[in-house]
């Protein structure tokens, strides 16, 4: 049997299952997000304001505050705590800088059984590989577009 | 008075927008099953376009860290360090992404690698 | 061997089990049942696969020395694991200089193994053979899903891989639980995808297991006390009913699902437990306890294993499954 008419044969299964899919509860996760989201960039905001006043402005100021985002995430994720907010908050503490953090530091912890160069380091954007990939791609393809229009 | 009330403002701005953005990535979890890997690819993709579009400067104007502490605002940075570099020429057009989000990779770089040497994997009980 | 049922005739028996159970697993009914209680899943270790390894061979060890037996007096270790290659098995192996068959049926590795030793001692081949499973939540957890403190949602359909192992000595003679059939299962695929929903990319290799046992035997399932599944959860669990209510046959008097019932509460595992070691577990402390006790005579021991890796997933196949039944008597 090839592998379409396999799944033909096994649509009414598939179709069965999905009947049991537990009904997710958007208001209850959506609202867990925004509330845990949200906090977090008060706290970014709160940074910003503070170094304001420690004289840091302009891309030294947005630099700072990220990195210190950064370090917490980085910080939770060592204690263990990270993954247990991720587990309840879902996308609000996936998407803010602090979770780009937690999904560096976390196969960098995980995998240093294996070695720090080969497990540590090689396995460190095992989760976050892409988004530097497609966030360096991206930022290549739009300065070379506004270069070509400048021209 | 009205300075207080001002950061006030800023801060119920920033609240407001960043638990939107990641609302609304908890209701493209909730439909499509993406992994968290996935969105924030297609977050920081979006910054990226927004901002090449001129569509996320805005947005960072009127909600400060509440659009720039997102994976979005990740994408802002890399475009805005694109797009202000292909004024310069096509060197830090090709280059500007990065140098731009250089603090936010090293950060996140070195301080793992520092995580990694103090702590080790915890077992999950929930 | 007829029907996919090998009938064995000379009755080899259980005569010892060893269990082990992880601080999570201890705090439900298994607690009570299990014979070493993990108070650290680090099991004094400085890996969690070194701790899976230990949980392997301090069953077996367990198992040895609650029929009063040396090492040297086993013939043959059967034994398997989750983890890439079974290192636990092999590793674990590694230490008791005995003939070691290395077995893999992911979660139906117990079954898979308990049938291999029944077969060598039924056959005259081995006078005792170990049979062990076990799997580690954290370790099963690096190498099928992220690290573990990556901060990720869990979908309602999942389910939480247990940390836990079982062994049991199959011997020729002695007092126990009698094995009385193996029926090896064929490898059954709905085209179910999605790798968090287990459950029901097992239940028809499980159903299909069943039928064949029920029908090439000609028995009813009324005739046993218990029909028990390996980890199919509560959404598999319902499925594998459907399945069989479907082709004429009622389970819903008897069956139960190892998963269902290692954990307390079910709220936090969703659907349950899975893992290699779940079935492991169960059937090693509270079944087995049950079984010695009496109140239960005769039960028919299905654990099913969903056969997928990591690069399988990534590349979009299908998840192909099995279901390993086991009769045993008292």
């Amino acid at each position: 049997m090839t592998g379409r008419s396999r799944e033909n044969y096994n649509r009414n299964y598939i179709e069965y299952v999905n009947t049991f899919a537990p009904p997710t509860k958007h208001f209850k996760t959506c609202g867990r997000a925004f509330l845990v989201g949200g906090f977090i960039c008060c706290i970014g905001q709160f940074l910003r304001y503070m170094l304001e006043l420690a004289g840091l402005s302009g891309d030294m100021l947005a630099g700072t505050v990220s990195v210190i985002l950064i370090f917490l995430g980085t910080l939770l994720t060592g204690l263990g705590v990270y993954d247990r907010i991720g587990r309840n908050a879902g996308a609000g503490s996936i998407v803010p800088i602090t979770g780009f953090a937690n999904s560096v530091a976390s196969p960098a912890i995980e995998f240093k059984t294996e070695g720090y160069v080969y497990g540590t380091a090689a396995k460190m954007f095992n989760v976050a590989g892409p988004i530097i990939v497609f966030g360096v791609s991206a930022g290549a393809a739009v300065g070379l577009v506004y270069w070509l229009l400048g021209l | 008075m009205s300075e207080l009330w001002e950061i006030l403002l800023m801060f119920v701005k920033a609240f407001g927008v960043g638990g939107l953005i990641c609302a609304g990535a908890q209701l493209v979890i909730n439909l499509t099953d993406l992994t968290s890997g996935k969105i924030l690819v297609c977050f920081m993709l979006g910054g990226v376009a927004l901002t090449a579009l001129g569509l996320y400067q805005p947005l960072v104007d009127f909600a400060g860290a509440g659009a720039t502490v997102p994976i979005s605002g990740f994408g802002y940075l890399l475009a805005n360090g694109a797009m202000r570099g292909a004024q310069k020429g096509l060197y830090e057009a090709l280059t500007g992404s990065l140098a731009a989000a250089s603090a936010g990779v090293s950060a996140a770089v070195v301080f793992s690698f520092l995580m990694s040497l103090i702590f080790r994997s915890h077992t999950k009980h929930s | 061997m007829q029907h996919q049922t090998i009938v064995f005739r000379n009755r080899p028996r259980i005569v010892a089990v060893s269990s082990v159970a992880g601080t999570k697993e201890s705090e439900g009914v298994i607690g009570r049942y299990a014979e070493t209680v993990l108070s650290d899943d680090m099991f004094g270790e400085s890996t969690y696969e070194k701790a899976e390894c230990k949980m392997l061979s301090h069953v077996i060890d367990g198992a040895i020395k609650n029929a009063n037996l040396r090492r040297a007096d086993v013939d043959m270790i059967v034994s398997g694991d989750l983890l890439n290659q079974i290192i636990s098995a092999s590793f674990a192996a590694r230490d008791f200089s005995v003939p070691f068959l290395g077995v893999y049926g992911a979660c139906s590795t117990m079954a898979e193994s308990l049938a291999v030793a029944a077969a060598l001692v039924d056959g005259g081949y081995c006078r005792r053979a170990v049979a062990a499973t076990g799997s580690h939540f954290a370790s099963a957890e690096r190498q099928y899903r992220y690290p573990l403190e990556l901060g990720t949602t869990r979908p309602p359909q999942s389910q939480w891989t247990v940390t836990g192992a079982g062994a049991s000595l199959v011997a020729a003679e002695g007092d126990g639980v009698q094995i009385t059939s193996a029926t090896l299962g064929k490898v059954v695929d709905f085209g179910v995808t999605d790798v968090n929903n287990m459950g029901a990319a097992m239940a028809p290799a499980a159903a299909d297991t069943i039928l064949t046992y029920f029908r090439g035997t000609r028995k009813e399932p009324e005739e046993f006390d218990l029909i028990v599944t390996g980890d199919l959860g509560a959404l598999g669990s319902r499925l594998l009913k459907d399945l069989t209510w479907e082709k004429g046959l009622d389970l819903s008097q008897n069956h139960v699902d190892c998963g269902e019932i290692v954990y307390n509460v079910v709220e936090d595992e969703f659907q349950g437990g899975s893992g290699a070691g779940c079935s492991a577990l169960v059937l090693n402390s509270y079944l087995h306890a049950k079984m010695m006790a009496g109140s239960l005579k005769k039960i028919l021991f299905v654990a099913t294993g969903a056969l997928l890796s990591t690069t399988s997933a990534g590349q979009g196949e299908s998840i192909p499954c099995i279901a390993h039944a086991v009769t045993l008597e008292r």
